[in-house]
């Protein structure tokens, strides 16, 4: 009798520990209590850039998730369109603390061929994460298509991350879904510009509380996220009419 | 040997009448000539090779049709196709004929040399042709016993040898009526007489000299097969006949050390269709249960299904393409990644081609377009699949990702642009820094600078060649976008108003 609350706790705290695991922290301790632990490791992630000059932003904070989501398996970097002006750069992957033998290049005709190859990818679980990257409007990608992609990543454990630039909000099964953009770096000696600071905000998160903004900048010798040294602001709370004006578009 | 098969693939595809007398007409020097007939033409006394004009004049109802050869020997290569059943070793031959190499099949078959002619026989009745088996030990003799209708060389006419009208006529006038009449013969003051040609042709249809046989297709190195009493219809079935069979290639390549790179399955329809299926991998595989799932992959892609009709009596698995495959180690080096994302890949590849996937691959380069490429995975020279047990082994060759400087924020951009894009840039100096630049209709005020990093033309590698100087440099701008410019060209002396281009963006 007497210890029945007792297990009650135990079961109670039981699943929490359980998806805590499932969790991929962020490393900064304010963002991982407000996400309760870190971004679902077997969910949808939407990254949104602001701005034109924003896709490499997105891209590589995309690439940089996926890569800790698992130390091992290779992540599956799926591109659409065949002749495209902008290549990956296997050098800039390097410098970013990435090992560019670890990413793999899907270079497919379109996106309806994007998005099968997606499914097919998450369905069968081999990779630590898949990144999409689909600039522009994207009509096929639509409520019925993210939510194939979710059921499959909950099935199989993978990480669906979605890198969008220049692309409107549309309803979507995404866990969370980010506003991203570059933010200034915390200069070096001589006025040279640092390492990479993403702005983000969360524009919205399913179950959980959106509006949290926070700045990031990644430690490539640490390999981890940390708050940027100075210039930038860390973990604000949200505020504003504004702030809740975009949770409802989103 | 199929004595009416022109007549008979029109009468079975529904363009000419059965039973009714026709001819196969070509023109000929102006004139038309009857190629071939059908069997109720050839009762009434005609004969290939006559006028159409003079046949007319015999049997005034005959009627004509072109003689449509490529269609024939295509018709004709398909019954060869669904012959392999029996064996792999299928010719198509002149006239319409079929060759089978049966040497060492009568097991594998479960039937002997009767019962496979019969059986054959059957199969051909059942799609409307008629056909003449002979059994010999040379192609040429049991070709030649079926076009004469004989059991035994020896009883061939001469004209069997086929060295024209004058040869057979002065063999007839010297009394030799028959092949066995010239066996008996000593060779030299034949071919003294009718030419050396006659002595290897007689040797040939006497069953002295072998002729190889060129099959329809190469044998696949490894194959293994199922037939069924009963026809088999669903595709869930067939799926695991794939696997069932997998399994058992699976052992053979494992003998042999290899894994396949092409895996085909031929499906022998009950009516003689056969359907063809075939499936590229990007490594040497041997997993049965990889391999069925690339033929689920390759069936669930097909444009239009497949049609079991009335089921499939044999399922062939060929592997027609192999390589080296070392066995697997076990234990605790075992890469888990191998087998995590191969299949995946694999699958991949059969839908969306082998180029598709690409892998990082860096090169020992100066100029820094140059500096990294993409490979197909599974083309020569590329590298291995990223975490297969070959790639830390390979790394050490080829040439290596260059290690970031420690402390350093990264000094290549994410993505390159190629080719790299011309920018507006304001600088105070024509020779200095960038200030800030136009890009796509935008404007970039630049608030931090690093540069510049001199990249010159590679000119020792290349002495006649020449190009401008780089001068490049790493910006961000007051949003804290970062991008990666340069100055094509060094001021006043390679160029007076040199042009800048923006090459890369960072992160």
């Amino acid at each position: 009798m007497f210890d029945s609350p007792d297990s009650l706790t135990r079961i109670s705290a039981a699943p929490d520990k359980a998806a805590a695991a499932h969790r991929l922290p962020l490393g900064v301790a304010d963002a991982d209590e407000w996400l309760k632990g870190g971004l679902r490791r077997n969910a949808l992630h939407e990254f949104h850039a602001g701005d034109t000059g924003d896709e490499a932003t997105v891209m590589a904070f995309a690439l940089l998730l996926g890569t800790q989501a698992d130390r091992e398996r290779p992540v599956l970097w799926l591109r659409a369109g065949r002749r495209q002006k902008r290549l990956p750069y296997g050098p800039g992957l390097r410098e970013l603390g990435l090992s560019p033998d670890r990413v793999i290049l899907l270079q497919l005709p379109d996106l309806q061929g994007q998005l099968r190859a997606a499914a097919d990818s998450v369905r069968h679980g081999g990779a630590s994460a898949i990144i999409l990257e689909m600039p522009g409007r994207a009509p096929l990608f639509n409520l019925t298509a993210s939510r194939r992609l979710t059921l499959a990543a909950e099935r199989s454990g993978t990480m669906v991350l979605l890198a969008r630039s220049q692309a409107p909000l549309m309803p979507s099964s995404a866990e969370t879904r980010w506003q991203m953009a570059s933010a200034p770096s915390s200069p070096l000696p001589a006025q040279a510009p640092g390492g990479p600071v993403f702005d983000l905000t969360l524009l919205r998160q399913k179950g959980g509380r959106e509006g949290l903004h926070l700045q990031l900048e990644w430690d490539r010798e640490k390999a981890a996220f940390q708050a940027p040294l100075s210039g930038g602001h860390a973990a604000l709370l949200p505020g504003g009419a504004q702030d809740q004006r975009r949770s409802r578009a989103a | 040997m199929l004595p009416f098969f022109p007549a008979e693939r029109r009468i079975s595809a529904g363009l000419a009448p059965p039973d009714t007398s026709f001819a196969l007409i070509e023109k000929q020097r102006g004139a038309l000539r009857i190629m071939a007939l059908s069997p109720a033409a050839c009762r009434l006394g005609l004969a290939p090779g006559m006028m159409l004009a003079d046949a007319r004049a015999q049997v005034p109802e005959l009627l004509g049709f072109p003689h449509e050869e490529e269609a024939d020997r295509a018709v004709l290569t398909r019954l060869a196709l669904a012959c392999e059943i029996y064996t792999p070793l299928v010719a198509a031959a002149q006239p319409y004929a079929l060759l089978l190499d049966c040497t060492g099949c009568f097991d594998a078959v479960g039937m002997d040399e009767a019962q496979l002619g019969e059986d054959l026989t059957r199969r051909l009745v059942r799609h409307g042709f008629q056909a003449r088996t002979a059994w010999a030990a040379t192609p040429d003799a049991a070709l030649a016993c079926a076009v004469y209708g004989q059991d035994n060389p020896h009883d061939l006419p001469v004209e069997a040898l086929e060295l024209g009208a004058e040869v057979h006529q002065a063999l007839r006038r010297s009394g030799l009526m028959v092949l066995g009449d010239l066996a008996c013969r000593p060779s030299a003051p034949l071919a003294a007489r009718f030419g050396t040609a006659l002595p290897m042709r007689l040797a040939a249809l006497l069953e002295e000299q072998d002729r190889r046989l060129t099959p329809l297709r190469s044998v696949p190195p490894v194959r293994v097969e199922r037939r069924f009493p009963e026809p088999l219809a669903l595709v869930d079935t067939l799926l695991k006949v794939i696997a069932d069979l997998a399994g058992e290639a699976e052992a053979l390549l494992a003998e042999r050390g290899e894994g396949g790179r092409r895996f085909e399955v031929l499906l022998f329809r009950t009516d003689g269709h056969v359907a063809q299926l075939a499936v590229d991998s990007a490594l040497p595989l041997r997993d049965p249960a990889a391999i069925a799932d690339l033929f689920g992959e390759r069936i669930a892609s097909l444009a239009d299904p497949l049609d079991p009709g009335f089921g499939y009596d044999v399922i062939r698995l060929a592997v027609s393409h192999c390589e080296a495959l070392e066995q697997e180690q076990s234990g605790f080096t075992e890469d888990k990644r191998v087998k995590d994302t191969l299949p995946l890949l694999n699958r991949l590849a059969v839908r969306f081609g082998a180029d598709s996937i690409r892998l990082f691959h860096p090169r020992n380069a100066h100029l820094p377009e140059y500096a990294a490429s993409f490979m197909p995975v599974g083309a020569p020279g590329s590298g291995p699949v990223p975490g297969t047990a070959a790639s830390g082994r390979a790394e050490a060759a080829m040439d290596t990702w260059p290690e970031p400087e420690c402390g350093e924020p990264p000094l290549r951009p994410l993505f390159l642009f190629d080719p790299p894009q011309r920018v507006q840039v304001m600088a105070q100096v024509p020779d200095g820094p960038p200030r800030r630049f136009q890009w796509r209709g935008k404007s970039y005020r630049i608030s931090f600078y690093e540069g510049p990093e001199r990249i010159a033309y590679p000119w020792w590698k290349h002495p006649e060649g020449s190009g401008p100087t780089r001068d490049y440099y790493r910006v961000e701008d007051e949003q804290g976008h970062r991008f990666w410019l340069f100055r094509h060209g060094l001021y006043e002396r390679e160029s007076d108003h040199p042009h800048w281009y923006i090459h890369g963006q960072f992160a």
